[in-house]
């Protein structure tokens, strides 16, 4: 299978690699996906004052998969929360050019972004209304 | 030490392998000098054809044990399941409709069995235990009064592993039931004897023993009992009408070099060979923590590894060892999505067989690229399973498995 070298680049040299504590109140944290389908992340954001100050994240599962999370933690820096929510799949499939087998790698990156806002806003107590 | 290796490096020979320099020297002439068809019997280029088609037979015959009368040349090992299993129980439809076969079988045999089960056969698919291996009381327990045929793989491609032919063999000649056995894979790597065996069909490829591809061929015993086949693909009678169709013959003289290559340099070669492996499989287990063997250690051909790496995808590997060439059980790698079912017939749960590699050595491999490649995968192991949440968890010490997770 040929990748894009934009899959190629972050697979190679991802960014953002590691975790932050999950414990910190600034800290939200989403993990989505299963071992047994063959792709797990684990995307966590550290937040201050609505903006999004620092991604990281933790990927198993194949190059496209690394690569969606990698972008993800790319973007979503000094993201404002409200506008990380509205990152869409398709853009990070255009974006890593990813073939439609693999559509699903940045159908995940766009759920564990979500995630991660969803723990955050939980622990801060502001349900839902970024 | 890593400058020694010239990449990239072919370690995927259980998918084919290069062409070996005298096989290719023996089929040249019999391209554009000896070119005659091996059916012209009214001149001297089609006798000479049919004589290097003769020749090749008898090699090949020679490896098994087998009278040449015996081998029908194929277009390669599918056709030659295809024509074994639909040939068997076409001929013998009235005798029974029963067929007993393994669910880690080639696909070539699945798909002829679900082709007959359409045709309103039964077929039985025997489960493997976790090491990959049937026992022969599997196959006897499963045999009914309306079984013709069982079909059980000399060795799996995937894992290597080599099921106890021989004894499955009487099993089936005191039943009175035909069998047949894909040894595409344990062809030119271990003793084959068709008559120690009790194998009445066999099907065989060149291209996995350092011949061409485009040419195989099937073993059909002549006594005891003699076996009959309804043909496939029809249209002059050739090969005693079990296959119609102009003889390969330049990729049939090389499958005839290749086999007796193999025939008689497998004492040494195999030795070399499994060291290589056990090398490659030691280091691995030693230097690099949850890597897990796939299969058998002992029933194993001598060039085959099958290890998962846990915690990591193998697709991902992959990636990393991009400069060798070697397969993964990963469903990423695959058009369906889905892990080896072959794995998982094993009792492999999805994320070890996601997570597996193949790693397949032969005759031009050589200490160095092994040590390399150990090297490479020590490397890309630990850097994955830094990024790998799954691997963070474990260290954590949570267990995997208390975890519900977001299937998708």
């Amino acid at each position: 299978m040929a990748y894009s070298d934009k899959v190629i680049d972050h697979y190679e040299n991802p960014r953002n690699v590691g975790s932050l504590d999950k414990n910190d109140e600034d800290v939200g944290t989403g993990i989505v996906g299963a071992p047994a389908c063959g792709d797990v992340m684990k995307l966590q954001i550290k937040v201050s004052d609505g903006v999004i100050t620092d991604a990281k994240f933790k990927t198993y599962g194949c190059g496209s998969a690394i690569a969606s999370s990698s972008l993800v933690t790319e973007w979503v820096k000094g993201m404002k929360v409200e506008d990380a929510m509205e990152i869409k799949n398709s853009q990070i499939a255009e974006e890593l050019s990813l073939p439609p087998v693999k559509i699903h790698c940045s159908v995940l990156a766009e759920d564990a972004i979500k995630a991660a806002i969803a723990d955050y806003q939980k622990k801060t107590g502001q349900g839902g209304d970024a | 030490m890593l400058m020694t290796v010239k990449t990239p490096i072919y370690l995927d020979y259980a998918a084919t392998c290069p062409v070996d320099p005298r096989v290719v020297d023996a089929m040249l002439p019999y391209f554009n000098q000896t070119y005659g068809n091996a059916a012209s019997r009214t001149h001297a280029f089609g006798w000479a054809a049919e004589e290097a088609v003769e020749n090749a037979r008898e090699e090949i015959a020679k490896t098994l044990g087998a009278d040449s009368k015996e081998i029908s040349f194929t277009s390669g090992a599918t056709e030659s399941d295809n024509l074994a299993i639909k040939g068997v129980a076409e001929y013998l439809h009235e005798k029974g409709k029963h067929i007993i076969t393994l669910v880690t079988e080639h696909k070539a045999v699945l798909d002829s069995c679900k082709h007959l089960e359409r045709q309103g056969y039964d077929v039985t698919y025997l489960l493997v235990g976790p090491d990959g291996l049937i026992t022969a009381e599997q196959v006897d327990a499963a045999i009914t009064d309306q079984t013709v045929l069982v079909s059980v793989m000399m060795a799996n491609n995937e894992t290597g592993v080599i099921q106890p032919i021989a004894e499955i063999g009487k099993v089936c000649h005191r039943r009175k039931v035909l069998f047949h056995t894909d040894a595409v894979q344990a062809f030119g790597k271990i003793p084959i004897d068709v008559q120690e065996m009790g194998i009445d069909l066999m099907s065989l490829s060149a291209h996995k023993i350092y011949g061409p591809k485009g040419v195989g061929a099937l073993y059909v015993r002549r006594r005891k009992p003699r076996v009959r086949i309804a043909p496939q693909i029809h249209g002059g009678g050739h090969e005693r009408g079990n296959r119609s169709g102009t003889l390969n013959v330049p990729g049939i003289v090389g499958f005839g070099e290749a086999a007796r290559i193999a025939r008689e340099g497998m004492a040494e070669e195999s030795q070399r060979i499994a060291g290589l492996r056990n090398r490659l499989r030691d280091r691995l287990r030693e230097e690099v923590p949850h890597a897990i063997l796939n299969g058998s250690e002992q029933h194993v051909l001598p060039g085959h590894l099958n290890m998962s790496f846990a915690y990591i995808e193998g697709e991902s590997l992959l990636m990393a060892l991009k400069d060798v060439a070697l397969s993964s059980g990963s469903a990423c790698t695959s058009a369906s999505l889905e892990p080896s079912y072959v794995l998982r017939a094993m009792g492999l749960d999805d994320e070890l067989a996601h997570s597996s590699l193949r790693i397949t050595i032969g005759r031009f491999t050589t200490v160095e690229e092994i040590d390399y490649v150990v090297d490479l995968i020590k490397k890309h192991v630990g850097r994955l399973r830094e990024m790998s949440p799954l691997w963070e968890m474990v260290q954590e010490g949570i267990d995997l498995n208390s975890i519900q997770w977001t299937a998708h």
